[in-house]
């Protein structure tokens, strides 16, 4: 598994440069706090891309996010942004959406703080299929906190509570959103910026629960602690190691180390959201005056 | 459309009379999380809020729920939950949030008898530091208590102007026989007002998130989508609402979120007095408690001792100045509470050594014997002799 990468040059900067997506992020909260490495900045970067390529403005999209490395993400971005409680970030989310169903809410947050503490309310706001996207960058482990093992931690893999390797087994993102009734479902590595981008367009555009898995590397921690090598020997190890399967059986998507993993879109079906059943069932069937906050929704 | 205000005289509990205060009130999200003895609010509220173009979502957990009311709040939404107990202790998480962002909405607590499971169809007033100390930090809290199905309705409308005002998670602290109690509630469109969320009044670019008014609480609240662009985070910020992690922060920060409340002390607290004018020993009390020693002050003054009672409608911020002003002229207190010692703790700090305070304990599952609080009244004469 270990990839060793030689050295590269470092590029140079060059005077005046300008990030192209400035528009959609808070340039007086930058630098971020992100390692060098990690995936979260080109994540964050298709993110602003995708929104651009919709020419989505703050009027059309807000973020909310949990806690973690990844929950820093809210803070960069110069839209109406919501840094919640660990793992909350999506209950938060279903109020905002339910108020201000004419707007698309987006979760973007950490592999621990969407699954260990936050995964019940992620399997119940599938199953509502609440109008949000939730975009989860995995890196296998706590970063933030320093490097614990998590519940996407493939079985073996060294964290620093889990000192002998991890022998819990671990979910599997893709099955478990589409197991409970997620429009949308696709993972990507933060290699394939470009599909990332797709990707996330594509679920903003579902109405409905829709959800981005992104795998990224964890240099500092998860890498380092698995002899993977820096950032650069990850997105490698990446290269090497994914297929793209559309439309195959989530259930066949779980990692292993040393196994290849299956990227892709696995589902892809909509199906009528919290606020369209809300609607036809209780307010149109009881012949309630239409509330103003069900008249749109994206 | 149905009628958000159910003008006219109604015979209902304190729980329907708490949901019935919410539409009033102009609530149009209820997230909430089934739990005994608060279900007849979310059962009560479920019927009503579609009928008024609202939203009743019914969440998987308590701590969803609160955090789908925050979630709601900064969407423009008046929002509310409603639990007990257990479900008080899981919302302690999102109250936290609730203080530190700032946002304006209402949790109401029927209690019922703990710790745990506890007692969960009888009554309690165990919460009441929990309500004043329960998520971890430091912050100002307002709580009201109710003492009928009347005043569930009208404590509840005016938990969400307090929240609006003062811009935080207002706390109804009421409990299972308040809650579950029928009574006459007389609805009033005449006698309602209600307070609107204050938008910003200046641009975006110029608005600051966070930015004081002269009494301390952030002028202004955008909406998701209003096109300010706004950061609210749970982590120490400075007034543009960026986190911004040093001690000066915390201090501005902490120290203003407390003095929010304390400093606007006076226009929050309400207070009710009954026969204090001549009275030796006061009854301090609340909720159901101030109407079980209703029963005690009628049969002391029928035994000629001159008895008062002060109820606290708002029982935080604790009324402190009152409580301090009648300990210089009597001889005692008395103070019946549904728990083993809560709020007389705070009538022990206020008066100082300047009169007997004497506690009533009663660790819940029923109201007090009135005539309890008749042997302690007695007791705390016979002590002054």
């Amino acid at each position: 598994m270990p990839v060793k990468s030689k050295s590269l040059p470092t590029p140079e900067l060059l005077n005046d440069a300008r990030h192209p997506m400035e528009k959609y992020l808070r340039m007086d909260r930058l630098p971020h706090i992100w390692c060098s490495g990690c995936g979260l900045g080109t994540t964050l970067s298709c993110f602003t891309y995708a929104l651009d390529e919709m020419h989505w403005t703050d009027a059309d999209v807000g973020v909310v996010s949990g806690i973690g490395c990844t929950g820093r993400a809210a803070g960069y971005l110069n839209l109406d942004s919501y840094h919640t409680t660990h793992g909350r970030a999506i209950a938060f989310a279903t109020g905002l959406a339910v108020v201000r169903p004419e707007k698309k809410v987006v979760v973007i947050s950490g592999d621990g703080d969407l699954f260990a503490i936050g995964g019940n309310h992620f399997i119940h706001a599938a199953r509502r299929n609440v109008n949000m996207t939730v975009l989860c960058v995995n890196n296998f482990n706590y970063g933030m906190t320093g490097g614990q093992f998590g519940p996407t931690t493939p079985i073996g893999q060294k964290g620093t509570t889990a000192p002998y390797g991890n022998f819990e087994n671990p979910f599997n993102l893709p099955y478990l959103a589409a197991s409970c009734g997620a429009v949308y479902v696709a993972r990507w590595t933060s290699l394939d910026a470009r599909r990332v981008k797709e990707a996330m367009i594509e679920a903003l555009k579902r109405p409905g629960f829709s959800f981005v898995e992104i795998i990224s590397p964890c240099p500092t921690n998860y890498g380092r602690r698995n002899k993977i090598g820096d950032g650069l020997d990850e997105l490698r190890y990446y290269q090497e190691n994914t297929v793209i399967r559309h439309g195959s059986d989530p259930r066949h998507a779980g990692i292993h180390p040393g196994k290849e993993i299956v990227v892709g879109c696995f589902v892809d079906e909509p199906r009528p959201t919290y606020l369209d059943l809300y609607n036809e069932l209780v307010v149109e069937k009881n012949q309630f005056e239409k509330p103003s906050t069900l008249k749109k929704e994206i | 459309m149905g009628k958000r205000i159910l003008a006219g005289t109604h015979f209902m509990n304190g729980d329907e009379a708490c949901a019935e205060g919410a539409i009033a009130a102009g609530c149009t999200l209820f997230a909430g999380y089934p739990i005994t003895p608060q279900s007849e609010i979310a059962e009560h509220i479920s019927v009503r809020l579609p009928e008024v173009g609202g939203v009743f979502i019914q969440m998987e957990d308590e701590i969803s729920s609160l955090a789908a009311v925050l979630g709601g709040a900064w969407g423009g939404a008046k929002a509310m939950t409603a639990t007990s107990g257990p479900g008080f202790s899981l919302m302690m998480e999102n109250l936290g949030l609730g203080m530190m962002t700032e946002t304006p909405c209402v949790l109401i607590n029927i209690q019922r008898g703990g710790p745990s499971t506890g007692l969960p169809t009888l009554v309690g007033q165990a919460d009441m530091m929990q309500a004043r100390w329960g998520s971890h930090g430091d912050y100002g809290v307002i709580a009201l208590v109710p003492s009928s199905p009347q005043e569930s309705f009208e404590l509840t409308v005016h938990a969400f102007n307090l929240a609006e005002t003062y811009r935080l998670p207002v706390l109804v602290m009421s409990d299972e026989v308040v809650g579950h109690m029928y009574e006459r509630v007389d609805i009033d469109p005449d006698k309602i007002e209600v307070v609107e969320r204050k938008k910003p009044s200046l641009p975006p670019g110029e608005f600051q998130l966070y930015k004081p008014g002269p009494n301390l609480v952030p002028e202004g609240m955008p909406s998701f989508g209003d096109g300010y662009k706004v950061h609210v985070t749970g982590l120490t910020h400075d007034e543009r609402g960026y986190p911004v992690l040093n001690a000066e922060t915390q201090h501005q920060l902490v120290v203003r979120l407390k003095e929010k409340i304390a400093a606007n002390s006076d226009d929050i607290i309400r207070v009710e007095e009954t026969a204090t004018e001549d009275a030796d020993v006061i009854i301090v009390t609340y909720g159901i408690s101030a109407r079980t020693s209703l029963g005690a002050l009628n049969l002391a003054r029928d035994k000629g001792l001159k008895v008062g009672m002060l109820r606290l409608i708002t029982v935080w911020p604790f009324p402190e100045a009152i409580v301090k002003s009648m300990a210089q002229r009597v001889t005692g207190f008395v103070v019946p509470e549904i728990n083993l010692g809560q709020i007389v703790l705070e009538v022990d700090r206020v008066v100082r050594g300047d009169a007997v305070v004497r506690s009533v304990p009663h660790a819940g599952g029923d109201i007090h014997d009135p005539a309890v609080i008749l042997e302690a009244i007695e007791e705390v004469f016979a002590h002054a002799g």
